[in-house]
């Protein structure tokens, strides 16, 4: 039964997709694979039209496949079953948490994971503009055009910041930086 | 706050999250935290750093734990529930609709190039939001170690594309916090 299945493979890709959606990626390709829903080809052209869409990534992946499996509900199914552990595990935490909180030992565990976090953090989003900007594959090269892109956006963001006082805001960021790689990659 | 029309509120928010929310969930922290911290209040950035921790080390995609997070704050789990099925529901239409109706998405000349454009934002407001956690973390001498330490080494196994989880760098961040805290401990006892 489709259905079921469909539910059961993204509910344990939910249930064991630690970090984010790329390192899940090995996980959900075993299971695309094995149900033979989707070919490394067609894998790899979704996970880039999820990334080029709005939404959760994993979310993006489960509704596409659901919707080419069993249709709307099956999309809807597969859905559920992705975003469910997530969901569950928060409600649990949060009704645990106060008394956790006061714990000191809990305390510093967490004032540890936050710096770890915030550096995880930063290191992505740096690697990011890296990637984008620059390549090491065949020597050393770099795209002038997205270096002009983020150049514009950051001078942007700054004298918005001068003129209004206050920062851009990170969906007016979004829609520029579409806006602007349209032009400036489509001339 | 009005707990009466708190749900509809939670989802509409949470559904214009959804619309703007490209390349995955760290530059959906900058969004939430605009939004959920700066504007309207309903959750504090000290919150929205532990949350960011609890999604790292959770499974499943972090912009629904943030939602499910920022949703249960508000109203309990009827809260999560409008926050969750909000995120969900802008990618879920729009995926539907392209697997409907595109099948060569993003061959579509204007479509490549904006997302082209897009990756450099998303890259651009990550390193903003992870700029100003930094400004505002506790600045003591394992912090500041951690952080620089995980920035680091993440940003070599990402460039060297070398396997290794950013799970396995939380474990290592918990047990080192954990032996400097019994270490502490034990001397104020001595």
């Amino acid at each position: 039964m489709i259905y079921l299945e469909l539910f059961y493979a993204f509910l344990k890709v939910g249930c064991f997709a630690f970090g984010g959606a790329y390192a899940a990626i090995p996980l959900i390709r075993d299971t695309v694979l094995a149900y033979g829903w989707l070919n490394d080809e067609t894998l790899s052209y979704l996970i880039a039209v999820s990334e080029s869409t709005p939404g959760p990534i994993m979310v993006n992946l489960a509704t596409y496949v659901g919707n080419t499996q069993g249709g709307v509900f099956g999309a809807a199914l597969a859905t559920l079953g992705v975003i469910l552990p997530a969901f569950l595990i928060i409600i649990i935490i949060m009704s645990l948490i106060k008394n956790v909180m006061d714990n000191r030992c809990f305390k510093a565990v967490l004032d540890g994971l936050n710096a770890c976090v915030i550096g995880i953090i930063a290191a992505t989003g740096l690697y990011m503009l890296l990637k984008s900007c620059f390549s090491l594959k065949e020597g050393f090269s770099y795209d002038k055009k997205a270096v002009i892109t983020a150049v514009i956006l950051i001078a942007a963001g700054e004298i918005y910041r001068k003129i209004k006082k206050k920062k851009i805001s990170p969906i007016t960021t979004i829609v520029l930086s579409a806006v602007i790689g349209a032009v400036v990659y489509g001339f | 706050m009005k707990k009466k029309n708190i749900l509809p509120q939670l989802l509409l928010t949470f559904i214009k999250i959804g619309l703007f929310t490209f390349g995955g969930g760290y530059a959906m922290i900058s969004v939430i935290e605009n939004i959920c911290v700066e504007k309207k209040k309903w959750i504090t950035h000290e919150d929205m750093v532990n949350v960011t921790v609890i999604a790292e080390s959770t499974p499943g995609p972090i912009a629904i734990n943030c939602a499910t997070f920022v949703g249960y704050k508000q109203a309990g789990v009827p809260g999560s529930i409008a926050a969750t099925f909000g995120i969900v529901l802008p990618s879920f239409i729009v995926i539907t609709l392209i697997s409907m109706f595109f099948d060569n998405f993003l061959e579509i000349r204007i479509v490549a190039d904006a997302f082209k454009g897009i990756k450099v934002g998303v890259a651009v407001l990550i390193i903003d939001v992870a700029f100003k956690m930094i400004k505002k973390m506790k600045k003591d001498t394992l912090s500041l170690i951690l952080m620089a330490g995980s920035l680091c080494i993440m940003l070599a196994v990402n460039i060297f594309s070398v396997k290794f989880s950013s799970i396995s760098l939380l474990i290592i961040a918990a047990v080192i916090s954990l032996i400097v805290f019994a270490v502490r401990e034990g001397r104020a006892k001595l």
